[in-house]
């Protein structure tokens, strides 16, 4: 049982190890470096070792020394036998594998004798794996929008592995994308009507919302339960159906290509859910407060502007948030809505501009950069708001 | 006294409600009745522009006469196929002017140039002009002159109202452009990226629901492809997997992991042989769904971790003194209590997915493979510019919506009753 043990905890992490190196070592790779292999059987070789060797050694090493002489073992082994490869990249591995010694540090000899352990061992290895799977395989992406932005046609052509930035260079070249779009594209133009389109929905939306959340939370009228679960089909409707008569409908009455109509239709589809959130909050403000201000004569438009508004700060802005990004993110509308450049939105002017096959990509990552940023900068600093509000409501995605 | 104040409450009630309910019925609910009238109908995206009278103003200045001025119209019927009935004319002059040959059509008085022109057939088109004399003599503006815009107007049959109606649209919807296959990958696309997300979203959700360093920065990265705009996200994704250039392919080429590139989002088939068994992939069709399920999973992520946190910790170590081991606990104790919300996701995420526009047209366009059924939606209604059968495809999406949503809530209610 313990030889059976000791030898999948080794397997295990040697796997783990394996998984390290070679995401340190892709993105090495786009930064220049030429490596072109992964090496698993020797990194497998070490790993295996390593962990044996862990077991083995036992407390008679304080762990700190033993992880630095692990790691130096490897680095000699890995990065000057097998690659002659620049210092940073060193360091580097030096760090991962003194993050993974640390890691196998609290397994031992004793534990691997306990119920389950393999099972322990596999599950804490699958935990750390996701976590470093999912952090990459997500901000991977983001990553190469970011630095393909500050590239150039030919430095990309010429290696296109290369990614580093080259930060000695003059601000002007290294930001050149941003002053193309901004000055050729027009972007700065379609900033401001993405921001009018997105304040003005949220502001439209609330002040529709608000009053009808409350009625739906308060008041006891025919027609209430009709609403509120009309609400969330609603909710549910493809809005790929409402194309073609929107359109027809717009085409006529001459709202296309205007802000009056991405108004109009980003409100009616953000309605249901602003209504579905703020109702679900208004019901948690205690009565008793109303009551009283229905005593000292206040009329509804008194007790919501008084009362409910200033009690639920938070709600209303974490559903304006949301619906600001809901919004700004917005695509397929602007995109049959919008056909003249002197309209556009964000998102439709990127895909307006890749339709064109001869714009340089980085002119394409830099306007996506632009357009992504405040959003995911709105996201990370109110995240608290959002978080329940995504929870409570879900973006139509 | 109690009457009268259920009444007011009521009133009150409508007044709040009524704007709400009005725009999201005229925007929505509106729409959808308006598909079904569309989709029985012969319409072309040429034909909804309502057809327009127009002139276009010359001015233009006499050799020898300076008090004297020619201005000519250029009028024309803007629709191609609709005659423009009873169109009237009018322009307004400075008061010097005075109009030297007045058309029988047209009247001067005042300093208004009026004229009736009566009916106009289609791509009908008119050089009118008319020429002008100062009664002072004083020199032209000409750009003043050409600043006054015309005023024509016209009536003209509205070709959505009329009623004539076709089963033409439903007939090639079902039974040409291949409907079969468009519903099969419509099918493929909204099931497994479906599944694929609620999958990574309990491996994630399971995974954050750990203590570990950093496990709230972790939460907030994972909701990234979420929360980013999709037109960013879908570009940088065929950046990374271009054939020729893409990140990608020259990290697989580098590592010697493949010989040749692949087109990931361009090729429709690819052949993998598996343990003897060969067969064919559609390829562009799983980079579309793969991308879908990245996108997506952080929703279910977020719905399948709110729920894993209010799980009782007792249950767990209750478990853990019966000596169960962590699958045990994740099979026994995890998975049944999160059955209800994956439940809710697998509809909610199955209708939007089954709708998702967006992600495949700015990914491949709904070449190799991909053609989705909203994307026919698109391709009928603007690329081929046949309204009515864009519209009839949307029907078709509809019922097949509501198709589905009888069945999993009938499904769902006998799984109720049996518990």
């Amino acid at each position: 049982m313990r030889t059976k043990n000791t030898i999948l905890f080794s397997l295990i992490s040697a796997f783990f190890l394996i998984f390290l190196i070679s995401i340190w070592k892709i993105l090495a790779t786009l930064q220049g470096l030429s490596i072109n292999s992964f090496n698993i059987e020797i990194i497998f070789i070490f790993g295996f070792l390593i962990s044996l060797a862990h077991l083995g050694i036992g407390d008679r090493i304080k762990s700190i020394y033993k992880s630095i002489i692990f790691s130096s073992i490897f680095i000699f082994c890995d990065g000057y036998l097998i690659q002659k490869l620049p210092i940073w990249y060193n360091v580097g591995v030096f760090l991962i594998l003194h993050f993974f010694t640390n890691k196998i540090s609290k397994y031992t000899f004793i534990g691997l004798k306990e119920e389950h352990s393999t099972q322990v061992i596999l599950f804490d290895f699958l935990t750390l794996f996701g976590i470093l799977f999912f952090s990459f395989v997500i901000l991977f992406p983001f990553y190469m929008m970011l630095v393909t932005s500050f590239k150039t046609q030919i430095a990309l052509l010429v290696n296109p592995l290369d990614f580093s930035i080259n930060f000695g260079q003059d601000i002007k070249d290294l930001f050149k994308s941003y002053f193309v779009i901004f000055k050729s594209y027009k972007f700065g133009k379609y900033i401001v009507t993405s921001t009018i389109v997105s304040v003005g929905t949220v502001i439209i939306t609330l002040i529709f919302a608000i009053p009808a959340a409350y009625a739906v939370a308060r008041l006891n009228f025919f027609g209430k339960t009709f609403l509120s679960t009309s609400i969330l089909i609603i909710y549910m409707f493809p809005a790929i159906v409402l194309v073609i008569p929107l359109y027809t409908i717009f085409s006529q009455l001459g709202l296309r290509n205007s802000i009056e109509g991405l108004l109009i239709v980003y409100t009616a589809t953000t309605l249901p859910v602003a209504i579905y959130m703020l109702q679900g909050y208004f019901k948690s403000i205690p009565k008793e407060l109303e009551e009283a201000a229905i005593l000292d004569k206040l009329s509804w438009f008194g007790i919501i502007t008084k009362i409910i508004i200033p009690l639920s700060i938070p709600a209303i802005s974490s559903v304006a948030l949301y619906v600001f990004m809901i919004a700004w993110n917005e695509f397929l509308f602007s995109l049959m809505f919008l056909d003249n450049p002197n309209s556009f939105t964000l998102s439709r002017a990127i895909q307006y501009l890749s339709g064109d096959a001869e714009t340089p990509r980085q002119y394409l990552m830099a306007g996506s950069v632009v357009v992504t940023l405040p959003v995911l900068f709105i996201f990370v600093y109110f995240e608290k708001y959002l978080v329940s509000g995504l929870t409570a409501g879900s973006v139509k995605g | 006294m109690n009457d009268t104040l259920a009444n007011t409450e009521k009133k009150t009630a409508y007044i709040l409600t009524l704007p709400a309910v009005l725009l999201v019925f005229s925007i929505i609910l509106f729409p959808i009745f308006a598909n079904i009238w569309i989709s029985f109908k012969e319409v072309e995206l040429k034909d909804i522009r309502i057809p327009e009278p127009r002139a276009k103003k010359i001015v233009k200045s006499i050799s020898d006469e300076p008090s004297k001025i020619k201005i000519l119209y250029k009028l024309r019927n803007s629709s191609l196929i609709q005659e423009i009935r009873d169109v009237s004319f009018q322009d307004n002059f400075p008061k010097t002017f005075e109009i030297e040959n007045l058309d029988p059509r047209c009247s001067y008085k005042k300093y208004i140039l009026k004229c009736e022109f009566g009916n106009w057939p289609a791509k009908y088109k008119e050089n009118f002009q008319v020429i002008f004399v100062t009664n002072d003599g004083s020199k032209i503006d000409k750009k003043n002159l050409k600043s006054i815009k015309p005023k024509l107007e016209g009536k003209s049959d509205n070709i959505l109202l009329n009623t004539n109606f076709t089963l033409k649209n439903f007939k090639k919807v079902l039974f040409e452009n291949e409907f079969v296959d468009l519903l099969l990958t419509t099918f493929y696309y909204t099931f497994f990226g479906t599944v694929g997300s609620i999958v990574f979203g309990i491996l994630t959700a399971q995974m954050v629901n750990q203590k570990f360093y950093g496990r709230t920065f972790m939460r907030s990265v994972l909701l990234f492809p979420y929360v980013a705009p999709v037109v960013a996200l879908a570009y940088t994704w065929e950046l990374l997997l271009d054939p020729n250039s893409g990140t990608l392919n020259s990290l697989l080429l580098n590592y010697q992991i493949i010989e040749t590139p692949i087109n990931l989002l361009g090729q429709k088939y690819i052949e993998i042989s598996i343990l003897g068994f060969d067969f064919k992939l559609r390829l562009a069709l799983t980079t579309v769904i793969m991308f879908e399920i990245w996108r997506y999973f952080p929703l279910a992520f977020l719905f399948i971790l709110a729920r894993l946190q209010a799980i009782p910790k007792e249950l767990y170590e209750a478990a853990d003194v019966d000596g169960a081991s962590p699958f045990q606990k994740f099979f026994n104790i995890t998975l049944p209590q999160i059955t209800a919300v994956i439940s809710i996701l697998f509809m909610i995420r199955f209708i939007w997915n089954f709708n998702k526009f967006e992600d495949v047209f700015l990914l491949t366009g709904g070449a190799s493979g991909t053609r989705t059924l909203p994307i026919n939606v698109y391709q009928q209604g603007f690329a081929i510019s046949d309204i009515g059968m864009g519209s009839a495809v949307s029907i078709v999406i509809v019922v097949l919506l509501l198709m589905f949503m009888f069945f999993y809530f009938k499904l769902l209610g006998k799984r109720v009753d049996e518990n």
